[in-house]
C-alpha cells in the first residue's frame, strides 16, 4: 500500500496477504489439477481442498457440518436461503430474517417472496439488535429458517447468535447466520451457538476475492442452486477454485487474536477522537461491536462530500448516505435503526484492518476534523 | 465519477459564506432529500441595468451539490438580473463538464436557488414581476 494512502474500508474488501499469495501460487502452476481427476494431479488438488476444509472448519468448531465452497458471501447466502426454502417446502414456506441484513439476503428473500414464500422482516433497536422475544413470537408452525446476520456490515452490531441459535433449535427451525464480516474476528462455535448454516467469505480476511463458504449441518435438507457434476457434496457443482480455496484457508489460518485486539484498540481510538469533534454520534453499539467498525453521523454535512474530502487527502472510507447511492435513498440499515433521512445523510463508516497503525488513525482524526469543519463552513445549518 | 471541473469546484468552492446585507436570498431544497442550497446576492445599478455585484452560497449536500452551487455563483457574478435569470441547469452542468445523470438535479437546484434569490430581490424592491420571471426549470 502506498505510504500516501490510508485504507479504512476493510469491510468492503481487504488486500491479499503476501503469505496467502504464496499459498495460492503453486495451485495456478505445478499443482493445477482438477480435483475430480483420478490421476496424481487430481489427487493432489483434492487433498489440498480437503486440508483447506479442515483448516477452516477448525476455526468455527465444525464437527457435524459440511463446508461447501462457493464463490463468496453472496452465493453462500443465496444457497442457504433458496436451498432451504425449496428443499423444505412441505414443512412450510415461512422465513424469518431482519431489516438489517446485507442486500444479498434481503434481495434473495424478496425473490423468494415472488415465488410464494412468506418472509417476516424483524425490526431492530436503535443499536441494531434483534429482540429475542420478538423473534420467538415470530416463529410459526410453517417457519423453516431464521436468517440473522452475525455482525452487521455497516454499523458493526454483533447479534446474540448463541441465544438466537437456542431459540431456533428449541422450536425446530433451521438457523442461518451471515458471518462474512465476523468470521475470524468474533468467536464462532457452530455447536455451542447451535448454528445450522453459516456463510463466510475470503476477501474480507486478506484472502482472494471469488471464494466463500457455507457450513451446512449434517442432515439439513438443502437444494443446490448449481447443478452439474455433483461437486461439493452435490450442493455446489462446478470445478473447484483450488488456488482460491487454498488462499482462503491460509487467510483464515493466519488471523490471530492479536489482530482483533489491535483493530479494537484502533477502533476505540477512532471513536473517542471522532466524538470529540462534536455534533456527531456513533451509530451501532459501543460494546458488542465488530472490532474493526466505527460508524458516525455528523450533523450539518452530507456523507458523500465528507468521504470525497477524505479521499482527496488519501483516506479511503465509505458512507450509507443517500447521495452516494444509486437510488438516492439512505441505507436500509440506517433507516432500520431509526435514523431519519436527514440524520442518515451525514454518515460515514471507517472499517479498520490488521495493518493499520496508530499514526494512521491520528492522521485520519486530524483530517476528519478539518474536513468536517470545512464542510460545515459551507453548510447553511452550522452557524 | 466526477469531472475535473466538478472536483475543482468541490475542492475550492468559490464564493462561500453568508451575506448579512444581502439584497436577495434564495433558499431551495430540504434536509430530508439531502440537498439544501442558500444563495445570497448583492445588486448594483450600472448604466441603468441591475447587475449581480456580489454573490455567495451555503450548501448542505453532496459533491455535485457543492460544485453546482459554486459554479452557479461564478456564472451569475457580474451578470444583469435578466441574464442571470436565464442561467439553466444545463448551463451549470455544462460548465462543470457534465454531471452523473443521477446528480443532474443538483445543478437544477443550484440554478433554482439563484433564481429564487433574484425573485426575492424583486419582491423586496416591490416589483415582483409576473410570469416573465417564472422559473424555466423542470
Amino acid at each position: 500500500m502506498s505510504v500516501n494512502r490510508i485504507y479504512l474500508d476493510n469491510a468492503a474488501t481487504t488486500p491479499v496477504d503476501p503469505e496467502v499469495i504464496n499459498a495460492m501460487a503453486p495451485y495456478f502452476t505445478e499443482k493445477f489439477g482438477n480435483a475430480s481427476s483420478l490421476h496424481s494431479y487430481g489427487r493432489e488438488a483434492a487433498r489440498a481442498i480437503s486440508d483447506a476444509r479442515k483448516t477452516i472448519s477448525k476455526k468455527v468448531n465444525a464437527k457435524n457440518h459440511k463446508l461447501v465452497f462457493t464463490s463468496g458471501g453472496t452465493e453462500s447466502n443465496n444457497l442457504a436461503l433458496k436451498g432451504i426454502a425449496f428443499a423444505n417446502k412441505e414443512k412450510g414456506k415461512h422465513i424469518i430474517t431482519t431489516k438489517l441484513e446485507h442486500d444479498c439476503v434481503l434481495n434473495a428473500c424478496k425473490w423468494l417472496q415472488k415465488q410464494g414464500f412468506k418472509i417476516t422482516y424483524l425490526p431492530v433497536d436503535r443499536e441494531g439488535f434483534v429482540d429475542l422475544k420478538t423473534l420467538e413470537d415470530a416463529i410459526r408452525k410453517d417457519t423453516v429458517i431464521v436468517s440473522i446476520i452475525h455482525a452487521n456490515n455497516e454499523i458493526g452490531t454483533i447479534e446474540p447468535i448463541a441465544e438466537i441459535g437456542k431459540i431456533c433449535s428449541d422450536h425446530g427451525v433451521y438457523f442461518h447466520t451471515d458471518a462474512c464480516q465476523s468470521f475470524t474476528k468474533v468467536p464462532i462455535d457452530l455447536e455451542k451457538q447451535r448454528i445450522d448454516l453459516l456463510s463466510i467469505n475470503s476477501h474480507k480476511i486478506y484472502g482472494p476475492k471469488g471464494v466463500g463458504g457455507l457450513f451446512v449441518r449434517q442432515g439439513v435438507k438443502l437444494d443446490p442452486l448449481l447443478h452439474g457434476g455433483g461437486h461439493e457434496f452435490g450442493l455446489r457443482s462446478g470445478t473447484e477454485n483450488v488456488a482460491g480455496i487454498m488462499g482462503f484457508a491460509k487467510a483464515a489460518d493466519i488471523m490471530r487474536e492479536k489482530h482483533v485486539e489491535h483493530m479494537a484498540k484502533l477502533r476505540d481510538m477512532l471513536i473517542e477522537g471522532a466524538l470529540e469533534i462534536g455534533d456527531c454520534w456513533l451509530n451501532g453499539p459501543r460494546h458488542e461491536r465488530l472490532c474493526n467498525n466505527a460508524h458516525f453521523s455528523f450533523k450539518y454535512i452530507e456523507g458523500e462530500s465528507l468521504i470525497i474530502h477524505l479521499d482527496l487527502r488519501g483516506i479511503a472510507t465509505s458512507t450509507g448516505s443517500a447521495c452516494s447511492s444509486k437510488s438516492l435513498e439512505p441505507s436500509h440499515v440506517l433507516t432500520a435503526i431509526g435514523l431519519k433521512p436527514e440524520e442518515a445523510h451525514g454518515s460515514i463508516r471507517f472499517s479498520l484492518g490488521k495493518d493499520n497503525t496508530n499514526e494512521e488513525i491520528e492522521y485520519t482524526l486530524e483530517v476528519l476534523r478539518e474536513s468536517v469543519e470545512t464542510l460545515r463552513k459551507i453548510s447553511p445549518f452550522k452557524r | 465519477m466526477y469531472s475535473k471541473e466538478v472536483m475543482d469546484h468541490f475542492k475550492n468552492p468559490r464564493n462561500i459564506g453568508g451575506m448579512p446585507d444581502a439584497d436577495g436570498i434564495g433558499k431551495i431544497g430540504n434536509k430530508i432529500c439531502g440537498d439544501v442550497m442558500w444563495v445570497y446576492i448583492k445588486v448594483k445599478k450600472e448604466n441603468g441595468k441591475e447587475k449581480i455585484s456580489d454573490i455567495k452560497f451555503q450548501t448542505f449536500g453532496c459533491v455535485a451539490a457543492v460544485s453546482s452551487s459554486s459554479m452557479t455563483t461564478e456564472l451569475a457574478k457580474g451578470k444583469t438580473l435578466d441574464e442571470a435569470m436565464k442561467i439553466t441547469r444545463d448551463d451549470v452542468a455544462e460548465a462543470l463538464e457534465g454531471l452523473p445523470p443521477i446528480k443532474l438535479h443538483c445543478s437544477n437546484l443550484a440554478a433554482e436557488a439563484l433564481h429564487a434569490a433574484i425573485r426575492d430581490y424583486y419582491k423586496k424592491t416591490g416589483r415582483l414581476p409576473e410570469n416573465r420571471y417564472k422559473s424555466n426549470l423542470n
